[in-house]
């Protein structure tokens, strides 16, 4: 039975800007089952980074209730939440953020730096998520000496190292050329086919959302509803997504 | 867990020229700083180590100064005779009656005069002081138109060198020797005879006389008896404690020194309080990245500060190098109790390095925190969206 790792109910998001009240997210109703490879997309500013930026942790709601992994997201403090990211969620930017004066062994190391892990531990676990994006034979070299697909690649292994449960990734392919696009799609569709890493994803681009297992869209700060949204199978995976769908269907 | 030390410093070189800039106004600040501070610490160490522990210095009541005591032949004959006064090699009592002159003199390559101690001593005066050593030349003979001259004077003023004649009083007078008294504040002085200094000077009153004591107790007792004795209206001081209570010509280059200091301090803080707030500018997407990451807001405060202080490091490590190159360099200043030259060699102490490097990262301290606080406030999402 597949159990739902992220809930939402009423979630809304209200930025300020001066006098200006501007709602990015209107009462947002969201469920995300563990292992599914859920993609977001909509128009610019219809609040798809948003609900990332809320999900993962870096931003707090307005209103409304918001559970990942069951936790109460929004009423952690500052300090519980970033020991709360470091343990659950890795991240997979559209602009790689690697940090320049790193090497990529350095910059997948960072997360676990955080850990109780000792000095050989981290290194073990870094030349594991290294090799698993198939770049473990570059692990000295600095982001600057890399293709932008290569610090793509890094980026994820950063994101995997800790073994989280859960992986955001805002816009992975946007500074991508089409081949580098569908080498990393290829590595998160592993990470959630072959080790059931439960992946939210933003696009714009469609290709991109085919390798999703479920989509959603948002418009003007509102998630659509299911049956405006487009499931979309993976190879080898048809049955997961159907019964995904399902689940939707029923709790909607 | 703090963000390692090696994106600092690896952010520091990656941007080398923007560093050494800023560590520089901290360099100039800290080399200012000490420079200062040695010439200060150079004179209270000449001052504070003049002296024998048990040489008493007896000059007139109410005098704060050799200069302007006098005491008489008879004085000098009562005291010798006092209990507690020690006895030489010759079985004699140990003291020097001697006398003050100040005398300007030109100094090396300048026209313009400064005062220099001239001291007359007892046959006993060299004996009582123990750091004193001939160096060049030989011992002046009493009676006889000779000098010795401090090294510090010899090298600073004319005419001071071995085989010179000097011109001071009525005539001349031929420099014989040069020697060196240790750290002591006799090391910027000129030696000759007593009687024949006072004769020059048609004078019939010493200045004061130094004496030695048996022991500590031996001081009370000689201290106890001058003051009762009506026929001498004399005070005795331990030497020591009279060029310890000296010390008052450093405050000045103290209390000089520390404003310049503070005031270089300030410009250098916002040297690198400019320098930082770029670096938090240029990296504020970086610190996003790392509080995503689950760092948080402190190890981010406390990276940009470490980073601050890391360039106050380099700047107080720079500048302490630069002030070494004082170290030992002689210089002089007044002495604003004899009104004569005090030469004395700049004193770059451990101490004040230490207080030089701390005074340094302090300065990167308080450059780096508005910045690090800046920085450590933004939101995650606010720095992630920067540029």
């Amino acid at each position: 039975m597949v159990k739902p790792i992220i809930e939402t109910h009423g979630l809304s998001r209200i930025f300020h800007r001066g006098a200006v009240e501007v709602p990015a997210l209107e009462n947002v109703d969201l469920q995300v089952n563990e292992g599914e490879f859920l993609c977001l997309m909509g128009p610019s500013g219809s609040g798809k980074t948003t609900l990332l930026n809320l999900i993962a942790g870096i931003d707090q709601p307005t209103s409304g209730e918001l559970r990942v992994l069951g936790e109460d997201v929004a009423s952690m403090g500052e300090d519980r939440l970033a020991a709360w990211r470091n343990a659950h969620v890795g991240f997979v930017f559209q602009t790689f953020n690697l940090i320049p004066v790193l090497t990529a062994f350095e910059n997948v190391e960072m997360p676990l730096l955080l850990t109780r892990l000792s000095a050989s531990e981290r290194k073990k676990h870094v030349l594991v998520a290294l090799e698993l994006v198939g770049l473990q034979d570059r692990s000295d070299h600095y982001p600057r000496q890399l293709s932008g697909g290569q610090e793509q690649r890094v980026a994820i292994a950063r994101a995997i190292v800790t073994d989280p449960t859960l992986i955001i990734a805002d816009e992975p392919t946007g500074d991508l050329d089409a081949r580098a696009a569908e080498e990393i799609l290829g590595i998160l569709v592993g990470l959630n086919r072959d080790y059931g890493k439960t992946i939210i994803m933003v696009t714009h681009d469609p290709r991109a959302a085919r390798h999703a297992t479920v989509t959603r869209h948002l418009e003007k700060g509102q998630l659509l509803p299911l049956e405006e949204a487009v499931a979309t199978p993976t190879a080898g995976s048809p049955p997961a997504s159907v019964e995904t769908e399902k689940a939707h269907a029923a709790h909607i | 867990m703090a963000i390692p030390i090696k994106y600092n410093w690896r952010n520091l070189v990656v941007r080398r020229t923007t560093t050494i800039l800023t560590a520089f106004s901290i360099t100039l600040t800290v080399a200012v700083s000490v420079v200062l501070m040695a010439l200060a610490n150079g004179l209270e160490t000449s001052l504070s180590t003049t002296g024998h522990p048990l040489n008493v210095m007896i000059m007139r009541e109410g005098s704060q100064a050799e200069g302007f005591s006098s005491v008489s032949r008879e004085g000098v004959r009562i005291i010798k005779d006092l209990d507690g006064i020690a006895k030489d090699d010759r079985g004699e009592p140990f003291v020097s009656p001697e006398s003050i002159v100040l005398t300007s003199l030109l100094r090396e390559g300048r026209t313009q005069g400064s005062n220099v101690t001239i001291r007359g001593l007892g046959p006993d005066g060299v004996a009582l002081r123990p750091d004193f050593k001939i160096v060049q030349g030989r011992m002046f003979r009493f009676g006889l138109r000779e000098v010795i001259v401090s090294r510090r004077i010899s090298q600073r003023f004319q005419n001071c060198r071995l085989g010179d004649r000097l011109k001071f009083g009525r005539g001349y007078w031929n420099v014989v020797g040069i020697f060196n008294a240790g750290t002591s504040a006799y090391n910027s002085e000129i030696w000759t005879d007593v009687e024949g200094l006072m004769s020059e000077f048609r004078r019939d009153q010493y200045n004061d006389v130094l004496a030695r004591v048996t022991s500590a107790d031996a001081a009370v007792r000689v201290r106890d008896q001058v003051t009762t004795d009506q026929r001498l209206h004399l005070k005795p001081v331990m030497e020591r404690d009279y060029f310890a209570s000296q010390m008052q010509t450093a405050t000045p280059i103290r209390i000089f020194g520390g404003l310049i200091a503070v005031l270089m301090a300030v410009g250098a803080s916002f040297a690198a309080m400019n320098t930082m707030y770029a670096a938090v500018a240029r990296r504020s997407r970086e610190m996003g990245t790392l509080r995503a990451l689950g760092f948080s807001r402190a190890s981010v405060l406390f990276s940009f500060v470490v980073e601050s202080m890391l360039i106050g490091a380099l700047g107080g490590a720079l500048g302490c190098l630069m002030s070494l190159a004082i170290n030992g360099v002689t210089t002089g200043t007044t002495n604003f109790t004899s009104f004569g030259e005090m030469a004395f060699d700049f004193r770059v102490s451990p101490e004040l390095l230490a207080a030089g490097m701390a005074f340094a990262v302090f300065m990167g301290l308080v450059g780096g925190f508005f910045p690090a606080w800046r920085s450590a406030r933004q939101s995650v999402v606010n720095a992630l969206r920067s540029s």
